[in-house]
């Protein structure tokens, strides 16, 4: 077990009250696992990626605990973080386009970063030059700025430089939702490789797309309003899925092949609740088709058959 | 309805605007009455500027824009007005497209006060909801509210109901549903299709092909501002015949088949001999990049058009 999370609770201070966006969480990734993060915005999904990282100001860790290969992760504690951020866990971000140095060159960049961690660059050089094969680039991009590569080149230069130490799990928020369609699928691809290749153990893939998850990922978890809705194997969930939510989401989308003229599709009525005072009992209640008096209770995330966890009343198993 | 005659736009670039840059280039298309046409292509391939032509927003260098007979390029001054009482545009971004300062449906007393001075005002008030509910709406819910208030997908229903108060015939939505979440866009979507049904002429700008591919009778592909393919969409979609069309199709993300199976379904591509801009990026034999000539677009069947010097041999029928 790669990544063991039980209970997380991560919220936002505001000044109206504290934002529940991470309502506890518990889940597990299992070693070279790829497993897809995916909700609506405002689901929490991306707090639950930036907490295995670095909780930011606004951020408050309220309980639960997360344990890396055996060892946890004082996630509360920025600076016991430091020795595990990039050796153990590492994040490809949302921007990655911007997140180079632009002053520096990409290979001095990478000097200095690895030197600060007490790694001379000599030592690393080797590796790092097959990586940028791995990837498809040249070696000549070392010697580049940032500014002359376009958008994928640099998503993929970012994704070496996370992932150089090879850490045990990698961290990648919506990192395609800005590329093109041709970019999106390179880059979906590498994320494949590096796991092939043993840069990374395992991977947390957040996006809202859950196209791109049906083509890389493993496992994919469904959020909804700072709660796990369901986790299984991807075929699982894209074609059986069991919680309400997942089986209206999945629905909703429009794929290559599907035409209005023929069958027309339809979205979930209403709108997520406000984390600010979520509801009591199930938080999808409102929009639910299926609800009844039985969901005002909180209904636990339960395994209901092997590799398959659901949080609602109506699925059959433990629950009901 | 709309016909565009080979339009063109160039931009000067450089220092002193010593160099031209061609951002689109002989572009010719229809949109009738009643018909959903998308407009598909990747960053750069000159599909919102051809969206800014058809609403005047910037002028075009060569070529005219039509409509119902009148030149879209000789309407100025005073004229204008009734020239944007048919035609308007929805863009990407639901929550720049308003003024946060003021309530969300400023937008419909803008209108007003341009438009319906005269109008009594519960008669307008009467409009207003009768336009809100055509966007499935409920008017209590979204007026009189603030922009912070309302979810994006409420939002761009807005922007859309605002157009539906003047005697539109034509709907540029400009990426409308991107910034949308799954469980809503589908809404967003099932809208333009009614309106559709109404009589209006709706030309859908996006850069993905399932939804594309799921709303309109037409699609034309763009790529570095020329179209490579274009005709009815069940032929464009069931029988790509372009190399970048392929490209495209085989590397969107679909939901219930793997990349690797729809790259071996869709058979290799057909050898070019290379020359137009399709092939500076994927020579696949022949000619070297500078050649400047594009292919001529070839009917290679009913309502199927195809830019490729491949099937020149074999053409029918020149488009311009």
């Amino acid at each position: 077990m790669s990544l063991q999370v039980n209970d997380l609770k991560v919220y936002y201070r505001t000044l109206a009250g504290d934002v529940k966006a991470l309502d506890g969480a518990t889940f597990s990734i299992a070693d070279g696992e790829i497993m897809g993060l995916a909700g609506e915005s405002g689901c929490g999904k991306s707090t639950l990626g930036n907490s295995l990282i670095r909780l930011d100001g606004r951020m408050k860790y309220v309980g639960g605990s997360v344990t890396l290969d055996g060892a946890e992760m004082p996630i509360w504690d920025k600076q016991a973080m430091v020795p595990f951020r990039f050796r153990e866990v590492s994040v490809v971000p949302q921007y990655a386009m911007s997140a180079m140095n632009p002053t520096r060159k990409i290979g001095v960049m990478i000097g200095e970063l690895v030197e600060s961690r007490g790694l001379p660059y000599k030592q690393i050089k080797v590796e790092l030059g097959r990586r940028i094969d791995v990837v498809g680039l040249t070696q000549d991009v070392l010697k580049r700025y940032p500014i002359e590569l376009s958008g994928g080149m640099k998503q993929r230069m970012v994704m070496v430089i996370s992932t150089l130490l090879n850490p045990s799990l990698l961290i990648a928020d919506e990192i395609t939702s800005a590329l093109d369609v041709s970019t999106q699928r390179a880059v979906a691809e590498t994320l494949v490789s590096f796991r092939d290749h043993g840069f990374v153990k395992s991977m947390m893939v957040i996006t809202h797309d859950i196209s791109i998850l049906y083509q890389i990922s493993d496992s994919i978890l469904i959020m909804y309003a700072g709660k796990l809705a369901e986790k299984a194997a991807t075929s699982r969930i894209i074609q059986s899925p069991m919680h309400p939510y997942t089986q209206m989401l999945v629905a909703s989308l429009p794929e290559v092949g599907v035409r209005y003229v023929d069958k027309k599709l339809t979205g979930i009525p209403g709108s997520p609740p406000s984390l600010l005072t979520p509801p009591t009992g199930c938080r999808f209640r409102a929009r639910c088709p299926l609800a009844y008096a039985k969901c005002a209770e909180e209904p636990p995330f339960v395994e209901v058959e092997p590799d398959h966890s659901v949080a609602c009343w109506k699925v059959p198993g433990p629950n009901a | 309805m709309l016909s565009l005659n080979r339009i063109s736009k160039n931009y000067k670039i450089g220092t002193f605007g010593g160099k031209d840059f061609t951002a689109v280039r002989d572009v010719s298309f229809e949109l009738a009455e009643g018909e959903v046409v998308s407009l598909i292509g990747e960053s750069g391939s000159g599909k919102t500027t051809v969206g800014k032509m058809i609403l005047k927003l910037i002028d075009i260098s060569s070529g005219s824009i039509v409509l119902d007979g009148v030149d879209v390029s000789t309407v100025k001054g005073k004229d204008v007005k009734g020239y944007y009482r048919q035609v308007q545009g929805v863009f990407q971004d639901p929550f720049s497209s308003y003024n946060p300062i003021f309530k969300a449906d400023r937008v419909f007393s803008l209108i007003r006060v341009e438009y319906f001075p005269e109008m009594a005002r519960s008669e307008w008030d009467d409009k207003v909801e009768a336009a809100v509910r055509a966007v499935t709406l409920d008017p209590g819910q979204v007026l009189n509210k603030y922009p912070h208030q309302l979810s994006g997908g409420q939002l761009q229903r807005l922007l859309v109901a605002r157009a539906l108060l003047l005697d539109l015939k034509v709907l540029v939505a400009d990426e409308i549903i991107s910034m949308l979440d799954a469980s809503t866009r589908i809404d967003v979507l099932n809208l333009l299709a009614d309106l559709k049904s109404r009589g209006m002429g709706i030309l859908f700008i996006t850069h993905d092909l399932s939804l594309g591919n799921y709303i309109s009778e037409k699609t034309v592909i763009l790529r570095h501002g020329v179209i490579v393919e274009m005709g009815a969409t069940e032929k464009v979609f069931g029988n790509p015949t372009h190399p970048y069309t392929r490209m495209l199709i085989s590397s969107v993300p679909q939901l219930h088949k793997k990349w690797a199976q729809i790259e071996s379904e869709l058979a290799a591509p057909i050898a070019g001999r290379g020359g137009c801009l399709f092939h500076e990026a994927y020579p696949l034999a022949g000619r070297t990049a500078d050649s400047k000539d594009d292919p001529t677009l070839a009917k290679i069947e009913d309502n199927h058009f195809v830019g490729c010097f491949e099937l020149e041999s074999e053409k029918t029928a020149r488009v311009a």
